[in-house]
């Protein structure tokens, strides 16, 4: 098989990965914190593609320069979005705190169908055509053929997202509070830390970041449809427990590693099979490392 | 239920039994008129009807008039055998049916060694013709495969394809669509596929499938499916500047399509059914309908309503009612209908039947002459 074949899957892969891993952090993280699934974040996802919608919608018709809109449009769709997370997290995870795991597991599923619903009903079921919002970049028209504009901006935007995240929780008050209520949640609460305070930080955050993919990739692909998130939360939540669910450098490389191994799974073996390739890596993962790439085997509290 | 379908059976009879003399000519009418598909099959039997009592109105074929034998198989295989059998024995030359593609299946090896000529307005399945089994078969619709064989007509021979790339979106439509194309490129010997390949509807990005029909060096992309996997294909396919045709089936020839993939869809090739609502014939036939039974008429109408115009063309022309005389007529006469002038080529599939290559052209699929 030739260099550039291979180049062309492994940056294809890498475009897929950065997806997979931006919305893979809000599962990992909320995982972190309280152990929950949140299987409402891929309508979180697809919320975030939608405001974007409406936004750059309202701001073209407004004559707004096209880089304009694009930043305008995720900021937009992060505030968005960081206020649909907060208020799940009120309505539907809170008041089931000490009520076990299984319960919250269902409402987050309840909550996900909702959300699907509520903009099948309040927009459309339709599959609507999303605006090209991400400018042709000169420098990269050499290599447009294989690297597009929305691919490398898709990498660029994860792997700084990603980094500040990283530093974020490494030096402010605010991520070291993270960390110790992730740790031991009593413990924090007993030594001042609050903690409903942090796990709604961490909601905001998350649906952040999944507003932010929601946007490049809508844009990316070019369409939106309510049923967006389902796949796309799947995807990225097999990445986070691939790099072991409750770890963020585990989410990113997790992420990479499902798009890296899909992408050439589909090249060099069959397309027919990429959902197979992502689903037995996780199978075989589960059995063989069930903590993932990053993750630490657990050890029970007694 | 049996009680009720006979009491059905016998009612009908009796109708048409008025009219009929010891000398006419019977045609059966075989399909669903009970039971959860009753509405494709009821439409068909409702243009025998009307067909048969303008044609007795004028006196008849060849001064015969037309008896009809309404007998109703629920598109079940098991009761198709039987009312083959009881059409076979009532002296029934022509049956109009069955409805379902198993039902003609299982009914057609009693017709074919009676030489019973068969002509269904529904059956699409391509094996009833294409296999050679059932001679005696024709058809007023297009078969299941029609699209498929006319995008690859379409692409080798007027756009002139080499090389190929077929992909699905592994559903039945598409992977049908998908796998019909391959059999007929392969077939032709013209044009190679060089690649044959499934991807997955609803997923993020296709970035590595289009690398993949770059690698295979393709000039023709086909792909069996819907509009919003099309959608995203073409336009990925844009953005990773590949410069190749797009050739797709009817699940793309949708105006969503156009306006999702908004300039990127211009050039796109889809087949879609042919438009005859224009036709007089047509406009004429739910005209007949409406003032005999009052309501629009349903599916597979028309189709219906051109295999009976058929088969009374082909019995006026034959001057009888044995087999061969008849199918020379059918494969060699046009006869105006309300789905087009139709003939019927050696395997009984209708010619001029069913659909055409559209392309998007400023924002419209135009229909491509």
């Amino acid at each position: 098989m030739d260099v550039q074949y291979f180049f062309e899957l492994f940056l294809s892969g890498l475009t897929r990965g950065s997806i997979y891993a931006l919305i893979a952090i809000g599962y990992t993280m909320v995982y972190g914190i309280i152990e929950l699934i949140n299987f409402a974040h891929g309508e979180i996802y697809m919320i975030g593609a939608f405001t974007g919608l409406i936004v750059a919608g309202i701001l073209g018709t407004m004559g707004f320069p096209l880089p304009a809109i694009l930043v305008l449009a995720v900021l937009v769709s992060m505030i968005y979005c960081a206020g649909y997370g907060y208020t799940i997290e009120k309505i539907a995870y809170k008041p089931l705190r000490q009520a076990g795991r299984l319960s919250p597991l269902i409402s987050a599923i309840g909550m996900s169908l909702f959300l699907q619903n509520y903009v099948i009903l309040v927009q459309t079921s339709d599959f609507v055509p999303f605006p090209s919002l991400i400018p042709e970049f000169a420098f990269l028209e050499p290599i447009a053929h294989i690297f597009a504009s929305s691919d490398f901006l898709i990498v660029v935007v994860s792997a700084v997202l990603m980094a500040g995240l990283t530093l974020f929780i490494k030096y402010t008050k605010m991520g070291k509070a993270m960390r110790a209520t992730a740790q031991n949640r009593k413990m924090a609460m007993l030594l001042g830390i609050d903690a409903d305070r942090v796990i709604s930080v961490t909601f905001i955050i998350g649906s952040a970041l999944a507003a932010v993919g929601g946007v490049l990739i809508a844009s990316h692909v070019g369409m939106v449809n309510f049923a967006i998130g389902f796949l796309a939360g799947i995807k990225a939540f097999t990445a986070a427990v691939l790099g072991g669910i409750g770890s963020l450098p585990g989410a990113m490389l997790g992420g990479l590693f499902l798009g890296l191994s899909e992408s050439f799974g589909a090249g060099y073996i069959s397309s027919d099979y990429e959902d197979v390739f992502a689903f037995s890596l996780l199978v075989i993962f589960l059995i063989f490392r069930p903590s993932g790439i990053m993750g630490k085997a657990k050890v029970e509290k007694v | 239920m049996k009680g009720k379908i006979s009491s059905f059976v016998v009612a009908v009879c009796l109708a048409f039994a008025g009219a009929a003399s010891a000398d006419t000519i019977k045609i059966g009418v075989a399909g669903a008129h009970t039971g959860d598909l009753a509405s494709y099959g009821l439409p068909t039997v409702n243009a025998a009807k009307i067909v048969a009592k303008q044609v007795n109105d004028k006196g008849g074929i060849n001064g015969k008039q037309i008896e009809l034998v309404v007998q109703d198989d629920q598109c079940k295989p098991e009761l198709a055998t039987n009312v083959a059998t009881k059409l076979v024995s009532d002296g029934a030359k022509v049956v109009i049916g069955h409805i379902c593609s198993g039902a003609t299946k299982a009914a057609l090896p009693i017709y074919t060694e009676a030489k019973v000529m068969v002509i269904s307005p529904s059956a699409t399945n391509p094996e009833l013709t294409q296999s050679g089994q059932y001679p005696t078969f024709f058809r007023t619709i297009a078969s299941d495969d029609a699209q498929a064989k006319l995008g690859v007509d379409f692409a080798v021979g007027k756009l002139g394809a080499k090389k190929i790339a077929v992909l699905h979106d592994k559903g039945d439509y598409g992977k049908g669509y998908a796998e019909f194309a391959k059999k007929f490129i392969e077939e032709g010997g013209k044009a190679q596929v060089v690649l044959f390949e499934g991807i997955t509807p609803g997923a993020v990005d296709y970035s590595a499938v289009v690398q993949k029909i770059r690698q295979s060096g393709a000039d023709t992309v086909m792909f069996g499916g819907y509009h919003p996997e099309a959608s995203k294909l073409v336009s990925q396919i844009k953005k990773k500047r590949i410069d190749v045709h797009f050739i797709s089936d009817d699940g793309v020839k949708d105006d969503t399509f156009i306006k999702v993939a908004g300039k990127d869809a211009e050039g796109v090739y889809a087949s879609g059914p042919k438009d005859v609502s224009g036709l007089a014939l047509n406009k004429e036939a739910i005209e007949a309908h409406k003032a005999m039974f009052g309501t629009d008429p349903g599916a597979f109408f028309d189709s219906a309503y051109a295999a009976m115009l058929a088969a009374v063309n082909a019995v006026a022309k034959a001057g009888s009612t044995d087999f061969d005389a008849m199918a020379k007529v059918m494969r060699s006469d046009l006869v105006e209908t309300p789905v087009g002038t139709i003939k019927f080529d050696t395997r009984g599939d209708a010619e001029g039947v069913g659909f055409s290559m559209y392309q998007v052209q400023n924002g419209k699929y135009v229909e491509m002459k």
